[in-house]
């Protein structure tokens, strides 16, 4: 691991000479897997996230089946090479922890009543970790919902914020994750419903007010790109069902 | 109690949906089922060295729930990235002795997340003062394991879990003569982080959920708060969101609560 910075803010500028508000370079494509219902891949800094969704599908066992709405299911998973150190393949502490909260980012949002006795699976998976991996998780499956058309109130967008030189500053990078003060992952709605928050390090009331403020504005930002990168796949005329034309049956009746 | 048994054969699941709606009737006119005041906590009572064969140990009850939270500490192998750091490991058990919903086997997302907020808050708040328990860099440390047991479940494990955690700290001792290091030591502590969780019911914010009640709310926020007031750890838990407002709000109510359990039952 590298060592400390002695400063992480210098004349304004981050270590990767980024202001306290802006985001790491993000890079987002829509419908990346052909199995799945639903797909996004994802790079934000140096995380490579992928996200699939498959459903709404029977659910098994079937005594974890919910008679009157879906039950969503959400898996975070990192490769075992996607960090500095080899992790042990398999669900972790940790991992078990972020699907718990990942899934409850979405339930708040997604219209689960229309598919009684389903499950509808979100599957992360980290290829590589930079710093954010539960946030860019968030953001992909986000758009891989999207994409797999399962109904929802809205996109969730995904940010955090963190403390570094006494600063606030959104979307750490891996020195400010680890040596810095605090780290406060947060996930909501366009409209500002909070869907996931977790915080740890050291913040007073009002250092927290304002990061949950910086965290909207990350997420608003978040919120455009994922917006742009559904348009990019579905918004093009061209998209529209121009394809099947040639199984059409009529036309060739008096053959 | 054996008059609850012909109930509890009875889905919980079901008993939740019927009373559902008579709670939040309740809520909606600014009462409990219990009659206790929203930001009002159940009797409390923590019994410290109550396990003489642990370290440090705390015995709970928070109304009726109850739990014991034992620490053992052991020299071990410090971690490669903190070699000169003591380890701190928290673990919790929901065992089937605790309720009828609680089954046997390895820790399930409820108990995994149950631990892991504990720990972020005594780890985060810099509570024990991990660098006085190397002994030899890169060779040797403390090993403090936490592990909170839970006994009867009637709901808000997660803040019993919080004090007795802290508790058992306070009151723990290195096992110095133990390994023929000299005179047994108390763990160099310097903050009591205390979790209070707060439900969000009906519009409502309530501290102290009940079983019912705890069942009945979807959602709510772990927020843990130290001496100075600062926070230390933060947690949303459950299947709904929460606005800007009720995420403030909540903040405040668990920074006053944390401030009366500190000072009425963790001041040493």
């Amino acid at each position: 691991m590298s060592e400390k910075p002695e400063h992480f803010i210098i004349d304004g500028k981050r270590l990767d000479g980024r202001s306290v508000d802006e985001l790491r370079p993000i890079k987002i494509e829509v419908g990346t897997l052909g199995r799945a219902d639903g797909s996004c891949y994802l790079e934000w800094g140096n995380n490579k996230v992928l996200a699939a969704v498959y459903g709404p599908r029977e659910l098994h066992p079937r005594h974890r089946q919910n008679m009157t709405r879906s039950v969503v299911q959400f898996r975070y998973n990192m490769a075992s090479f996607s960090v500095d150190e080899r992790i042990r393949p398999g669900p972790s502490r940790r991992s078990i922890e972020i699907s718990k909260v990942s899934r409850e980012a979405f339930e708040p949002v997604v219209f689960t009543k229309f598919y009684p006795k389903t499950a509808i699976d979100v599957f992360v998976e980290v290829l590589q970790a930079g710093a954010g991996t539960r946030t860019a998780g968030i953001n992909a499956a986000s758009l891989a919902l999207a994409d797999a058309g399962i109904p929802m109130r809205g996109l969730v967008s995904a940010c955090a914020v963190g403390k570094v030189d006494g600063e606030l500053v959104i979307d750490l990078m891996k020195e400010e994750d680890n040596y810095g003060d605090a780290d406060v992952p947060v996930a909501m709605t366009a409209d500002g419903q909070i869907t996931l928050l977790q915080m740890d390090g050291h913040l007073t009331i009002d250092e927290f007010h304002e990061a949950l403020k910086l965290a909207k504005t990350g997420c608003d930002r978040m919120y455009e790109l994922q917006r742009q990168a559904l348009i990019e796949k579905y918004g093009k005329e061209s998209m529209i069902d121009t394809e099947d034309d040639g199984g059409a049956p009529d036309g060739d009746i008096d053959e | 109690m054996a008059a609850h048994r012909t109930v509890i054969s009875m889905s919980d699941d079901v008993m939740v949906e019927i009373q559902r709606d008579h709670l939040l009737n309740l809520i909606l006119k600014g009462e409990r089922e219990d009659g206790r005041a929203f930001d009002e906590f159940r009797e409390i009572s923590i019994k410290t060295g109550a396990i003489a064969t642990a370290d440090g140990s705390a015995h709970v009850k928070l109304g009726k729930t109850e739990l014991v939270v034992g620490v053992k500490i052991q020299p071990g192998e410090p971690f490669p990235d903190t070699p000169d750091k003591g380890v701190l490991i928290t673990n919790a058990e929901l065992i089937p002795l605790a309720s009828p919903e609680f089954e046997a086997g390895p820790p399930r997302e409820k108990a995994i997340e149950i631990a892991r907020v504990v720990d972020r808050g005594i780890r985060e708040s810099k509570s024990v003062d991990l660098e006085k328990l190397c002994i030899t860099a890169g060779e040797k440390v403390w090993i403090m394991f936490v592990d909170i047991h839970m006994l009867n479940n009637e709901g808000n494990i997660l803040d019993a879990a919080s004090m007795g955690a802290i508790a058992a700290l306070l009151t723990a001792k290195l096992p110095m003569s133990q390994y023929g290091m000299g005179e047994d030591i108390p763990l160099p502590i310097r903050d009591i982080p205390v979790a209070v969780t707060v439900v969000e019911f009906g519009g409502a914010l309530l501290l102290d959920p009940s079983r019912t009640e705890a069942a009945i709310a979807s959602t709510s926020l772990i927020v843990i708060t130290n001496s100075d007031g600062s926070i230390s750890g933060m947690q949303k838990s459950g299947s709904e969101s929460l606005t800007f407002e009720q995420v403030l709000q909540a903040v405040d109510m668990a920074k006053a609560a944390a401030d009366t359990i500190r000072e009425k039952f963790l001041d040493v």
